[in-house]
């Protein structure tokens, strides 16, 4: 989840540029023919041969199956994969899909499965681990408190489930000493679709003091990519032919083991205006924030930050009429907390 | 050769015993302050060298006891209200009867690590028995047919870590080969005051929640003001775009565990008594959870004679690595009033230090603990780590290696392990964050923290068996890629967790070569319940004859092993976290 970064500056390139940047270091790995030291080390070499009995396979040498990964160009096909595979699919939005002599990993047992076969189980409680344990986390990402507007803003996320399925409930919101208030929750399907990335859908409801709420179908993708950026894109159509993409990222700068300083990107586009909500068609809203916090336990952080908002649009145009800023910038303290 | 398997019935006394443990536990539940009631009689611990029971029949009676290293009190598991767990002293070839009686609140069982026994005696729940349900007396009965350094320890929840551990010593018929002064047991092992299941969900959430030495931007600038950006940049490159950090050396840090020995803090300092001059032999057994330890001490070297119980030629070393599972049993001449026995966990987040000494109460210095070193490109690329020194080799044409045995083609192509790498196709998918293509098959390498540290440190490649091994040419090749994703905090074999596998299946009496690949990043303790792992080198020669068996990152292993007893056996990371969460295969001999 963190990492010490290599330079600040890359935070507040879009997905895009970073993605081709990857790529092209990941060419360039694949492309290295690597040196071989036969003194130190001797280096097997790869084949996906399915005969699993069969050590040796001269024909596998020559024309050894690369990487099968449909990001790796069919000119780096050469003798030799990667010498450690390593997973963009997710920059490529592909899945990392095996070649087909693949080794079966079921080819080594006979038939038997952990029921059935010579000394199968018989008692009621065969070995179960945690594995199949379902977990349940709470992350209060940011509440907030901005003093100068007196408002507060939250944003939490819950889970139920495994490593690779869950249940997954978002909350986001504000709220001030008016009484003014609005809610965006989600309730999402969470599947790995990589190693990385996890597809999500859903629905996501939106209650507001002012104005209409609606309701949207919710489908995106949450995960993190290379060199560390935690990416939270998601694709929503709501009621009244409503449709709006909200684009996330954040990356954790650890300045010590404790103090971790988080820039956060968002911004959202929309496909139509809905004015009795103040929100117009195209790019609509941005933020960048930043975010020092104080780990006094890897569960427990206040924070400090600032955040620079701005309106784009019609949306700019609208909330201009009620009074609002076209950009605003504020600074807040809060805690972040999971468990 | 055939065994009688004994299994004995279980007494009706134990059933009634069974029906009132249960009618208890619902009253108990039902009524919390009478649980509080029954907590507060639980009585307080017994550490240090434990109490010696001998056999051919012992009692042991699992219940809970209080405990205190951190300053908190904790509910410990224990035997006989002992931490570590009375050491059970048996002769090669007695038939032992050791009655287990459990007086928890939950089902609990014992594994003997390392012994060869019938499959129903093994001790592990769901696979071999039904476990030892609370208020049950399971007998279990065997005969030993080894000797040395063995150890015992719960196979239920997460028991072991709770310390429900003890040593099995198994004194050889024709006596110990080697005369010594004293004969100490050091059970090296870490304790959480944390709820261990907790951990395991915390893990689940934030996977490297307890990793306290991250690489920060402190740490970069300096790698700048060194090394120049260029390379500095470089250095990150690999792990940045791979989302892997290389200083992710242990799950668990110091931060939750405090590390013991013989159920002693490095304040107790347990000392094993040893005047200058005299022999020592100390039987090193890692009876941690999570814990790989680096063990030596300063000034003395220590003549290895024994790997997991097994005589090996001496090997005479400043200091070795050893994994949960896996026990070393060393003769060590002091020259001394006083030794410090040193052992220092992989991530160098903590230590636990004893001594040997003339007499309890004094001590030597303490070294500083090593710095941690970050994982380097041959922990993660293995074979190919001659791509960390740039872009110097970029269009060198050289072919990928050939395997050794190439050109052999008179040759039995299973008398040397294969070299082909095959993934599983399961490793293609959520569960697997990397995959090795070209691992290394070296077995010289101490490991990370240990290279090029100036001392005499004990690889695989140094240990021989005394008596060697009878060469034997498998008959077939069975590969298992160690995998995982560090993200998920998720553990495998071949990308597949223990629920979405299959058994192995083995027949009795064939000789299999088992080769263990590591695709991850991390070193773990391979134990093969119920049939011995004759570790070979990459050119087919046998080397040593293990239980449990360290493999590095991008390291590939390969062993032989002949089952003789038929059954259900487990086979798993001895790394407790990385079993629980999945990285564990069934075994069917028949």
């Amino acid at each position: 989840m963190r990492q010490g970064l290599t330079l600040t500056a890359l935070l507040f390139l879009t997905n895009t540029a970073f993605a081709q940047d990857t790529h092209q270091h990941d060419h360039g790995a694949v492309q290295e023919e690597p040196a071989h030291d036969h003194n130190a080390m001797t280096t097997p070499t790869i084949d996906h041969s399915a005969h699993s009995a069969e050590p040796v396979d001269h024909s596998a040498h020559t024309i050894a199956p690369v990487d099968h990964s449909a990001h790796m160009p069919a000119a780096s096909a050469a003798d030799t994969e990667a010498p450690m595979a390593m997973d963009h699919s997710a920059m490529s939005m592909g899945i990392d899909t095996p070649p087909e002599n693949a080794r079966d990993p079921h080819a080594y047992s006979s038939g038997f499965t952990h029921g059935e076969g010579p000394y199968a189980f018989q008692g009621s409680n065969p070995l179960m681990l945690a594995d199949e344990h379902h977990f349940m986390s709470l992350l209060a990402d940011r509440i907030e408190y901005t003093p100068d507007t007196k408002t507060g803003n939250y944003e939490l996320q819950a889970w139920r489930g495994n490593s690779f399925n869950r249940l997954v409930l978002k909350t986001e919101g504000s709220f001030s000493e008016e009484d003014e208030y609005e809610n965006q929750t989600e309730l999402l399907w969470s599947h790995a679709l990589d190693a990385f990335w996890d597809t999500q859908v859903g629905l996501r409801v939106d209650t507001n003091k002012e104005g209409k709420s609606r309701q949207w179908l919710a489908a995106g993708i949450q995960g993190l990519a290379p060199y560390w950026f935690e990416l939270d894109t998601t694709a929503y159509v709501g009621t009244g032919g409503q449709t709006e993409l909200v684009f996330d990222s954040e990356y954790e700068l650890l300045l010590t083991q404790r103090l971790v300083l988080q820039p956060r990107f968002e911004f959202m586009l929309r496909g139509k205006d809905d004015s009795v909500n103040y929100l117009g068609s195209g790019l609509s809203e941005a933020s960048a924030s930043l975010r020092l916090r104080y780990e006094f336990s890897r569960q427990f952080a206040p924070f400090i930050g600032v955040e620079s908002e701005r309106l784009f649009g019609n949306t700019a145009k609208f909330k201009e009429l009620v009074g609002e800023q076209r950009s605003e910038t504020h600074y807040f303290a809060g805690v972040r907390f999971w468990f | 050769m055939s065994k009688q398997v004994s299994r004995p019935p279980l007494p009706s006394k134990s059933r009634r015993q069974l029906l009132q443990g249960l009618l208890m536990g619902g009253v108990a539940s039902a009524l919390a302050p009478t649980t509080q009631a029954a907590r507060s009689t639980v009585g307080s611990t017994t550490s240090g060298t434990a109490k010696v029971i001998t056999g051919p029949v012992v009692d042991l009676v699992i219940g809970e006891s209080h405990v205190n290293f951190t300053g908190e009190s904790r509910i410990a598991t224990t035997i006989n209200g002992s931490l570590p767990a009375p050491t059970l002293k048996f002769r090669e070839g007695d038939e032992v009867t050791i009655r287990v009686t459990n007086t928890l609140r939950v089902p609990t069982s014992i594994h003997w690590h390392g012994i060869i026994l019938p499959y129903e005696m093994d001790g592990v729940p769901g696979i071999s028995f039904n476990g030892i349900a609370p208020g049950e007396t399971f007998v279990y009965k065997f005969t030993l047919q080894q000797s040395g350094t063995y150890w015992y320890h719960s196979h239920s929840g997460f028991q072991k870590m709770t310390g429900l551990y003890g040593a099995l010593i198994i004194e050889p018929r024709e006596g110990e080969l080697y005369p010594v002064d004293h004969d100490h047991i050091v059970q090296l092992s870490d304790w959480t005051d944390e709820d261990p299941m907790r951990v395991f969900a915390k893990l689940k959430m934030q996977s490297d929640m307890y990793n306290y030495n991250q690489p920060t931007v402190g740490d970069f600038f300096s790698d700048i003001a060194n090394n120049g950006l260029g390379l500095a940049l470089e250095n990150r490159k690999m792990w940045n775009q791979m989302r892997m950090n290389p200083t992710d050396l242990a799950d668990l840090s110091a931060s939750t565990l405090t590390f013991l020995i013989n159920g002693r803090t490095t304040n107790d300092n347990w000392t094993g008594i040893a005047k200058p001059g005299e022999r020592v032999r100390v039987r090193f057994i890692n009876t941690s959870s999570n814990t790989l330890f680096d063990v030596r001490i300063p000034g003395l070297s220590m003549q290895i004679i024994q790997a997991d119980g097994q005589n090996v030629k001496p090997v005479s070393i400043d200091e070795f690595r050893f994994g949960p599972g896996e026990t070393y049993d060393a003769i060590i001449e002091t020259t001394d009033e006083a030794h410090t026995l040193f052992a220092q966990s992989i991530d160098r987040s903590g230590f636990v230090r004893g001594s040997l000494a003339a007499t309890a109460g004094l001590e030597a210095a303490v070294p500083a603990m090593d710095k941690a070193e970050p994982l380097s490109m041959t922990d993660m690329m293995g074979g190919m780590s001659a791509m960390d020194h740039g872009a110097g080799h970029a269009g060198h044409a050289a072919p990928a290696p050939q395997n050794q045995h190439d050109h052999s083609a008179h040759q039995n192509p299973l008398s040397v392990p294969s070299q082909t790498v095959r993934h599983a196709r399961t490793e293609y998918g959520a569960t697997v964050d990397a995959r090795v293509n070209t691992p290394r098959v070296n077995l010289d390498d101490p490991g990370i923290g240990l290279r090029n540290n100036g001392r005499r440190v004990l690889t695989l490649a140094d240990l021989h068996s005394l008596e060697a091994l009878d060469p034997v040419t498998p008959v077939r090749e069975i590969e298992l890629h160690l995998t995982g994703n560090m993200e998920r905090y998720s553990w495998s074999i071949d990308g597949l967790e223990f629920k979405d596998s299959s058994p192995i299946h083995m027949q009795h009496g064939e000789c299999v070569r088992i080769i263990l690949q590591n695709d991850t990043m991390m070193t773990h303790p391979m134990h093969l319940h119920g049939m011995w792992s004759d570790i070979e080198n990459e050119h087919g020669e046998l080397l040593s004859r293990r239980h449990t068996i360290l493999v590095q990152p991008a390291q590939r292993i390969s062993f032989l092993t002949t089952p003789e007893d038929a059954g259900r056996w487990a086979w798993h990371c001895h790394l407790m976290f990385h079993m629980d969460a999945g990285m564990f295969r069934k075994v069917v001999v028949s």
